[in-house]
């Protein structure tokens, strides 16, 4: 690659850091559970991306990279679980992480049912679980989560509805 | 409700920093990069048809021009002129007198 090429693809890719960051790390807090691994996630997620930029951005063919950069971070997160071995070490099935989000006004103003939505998230399984989060704390679509999860739109729609459904037995349950 | 179980969460400006200053080292190093082939390449010559084209570019626009503007002024030549061998003369002095003035702007 001509060196002009790459100032142009470096400048592409501080735009996608700037409209992905937030993304990132949202999901890569809602993975890991706690701001520390949630940074060094978040980092080694924007620095693979670079590396692999080019191809990226060929191969995209003008479609959202969100997907992409989501990937990339899922498959990070893999790695941190599988080399420490273990669940994360403030995990998103601990009591921590989602409720630190919340401030007290919400838990506390007859927010019993937005707890018990919280507990219920924590427990699904890890793939339900990331489908919610993509859906509603970074917002994607059917097909950005399709991509992101190598699913097909199909399959992705009837994970993201049992997920739902799931919740909602375990937020109704006595 | 679940969009509010799972809002979005800001990065904290540190990780703000921290990111941007290993990105803007890589981009550094483009950049770095960049200058170094522009020095380097030169010694290269497979790297010289590049300026050569933008030199020929420059070249033919700036003979085009020049035969633009003898061409507007060829009436006012041939009028003034007292024989083939003295319009030829006033051309050929307008010609360089034209192509002057471009390299001057140049």
């Amino acid at each position: 690659m001509d060196p002009p090429d790459k100032a142009r693809l470096d400048s592409d890719f501080s735009e996608l850091y700037r409209v992905h960051l937030r993304d990132v790390y949202s999901y890569a807090y809602y993975r890991v559970g706690n701001h520390h691994d949630a940074e060094d996630l978040t980092e080694q997620t924007f620095l693979q991306a670079y590396r692999h930029f080019e191809r990226a951005q060929a191969e995209s063919d003008g479609r959202p990279l969100r997907p992409w950069l989501i990937r990339i971070a899922h498959n990070l997160a893999a790695n941190l679980y599988r080399d420490r071995s273990r669940r994360p070490q403030t995990p998103i099935d601990d009591t921590t992480g989602l409720s630190t989000m919340h401030t007290t006004e919400d838990l506390v103003e007859g927010r019993d049912e937005l707890a018990r939505i919280i507990e219920g998230i924590k427990t699904l399984p890890e793939e339900r679980r990331e489908a919610l989060i993509m859906r509603f704390a970074l917002g994607m679509d059917n097909r950005e989560i399709a991509r992101a999860m190598g699913k097909t739109d199909g399959a992705t729609k009837v994970l993201l509805h049992r997920a739902i459904k799931q919740l909602e037995g375990i937020v109704t349950a006595p | 409700m679940l969009r509010l179980a799972l809002q979005p969460v800001d990065p904290p400006d540190s990780l703000k920093v921290r990111v941007e200053t290993t990105l803007q080292g890589l981009t550094d190093a483009a950049v770095d990069e960049l200058d170094a082939w522009e020095i380097g390449a030169m010694r290269d010559p497979r790297n010289w048809v590049r300026p050569v084209v933008a030199s020929a570019v420059g070249a033919t626009a700036g003979t085009a021009l020049v035969v633009m503007r003898v061409r507007a002024q060829r009436k006012k030549h041939a009028a003034a002129s007292s024989d083939p061998l003295d319009l030829l003369r006033r051309t050929v002095r307008a010609a360089a007198g034209e192509a002057r003035k471009i390299a001057r702007r140049d």
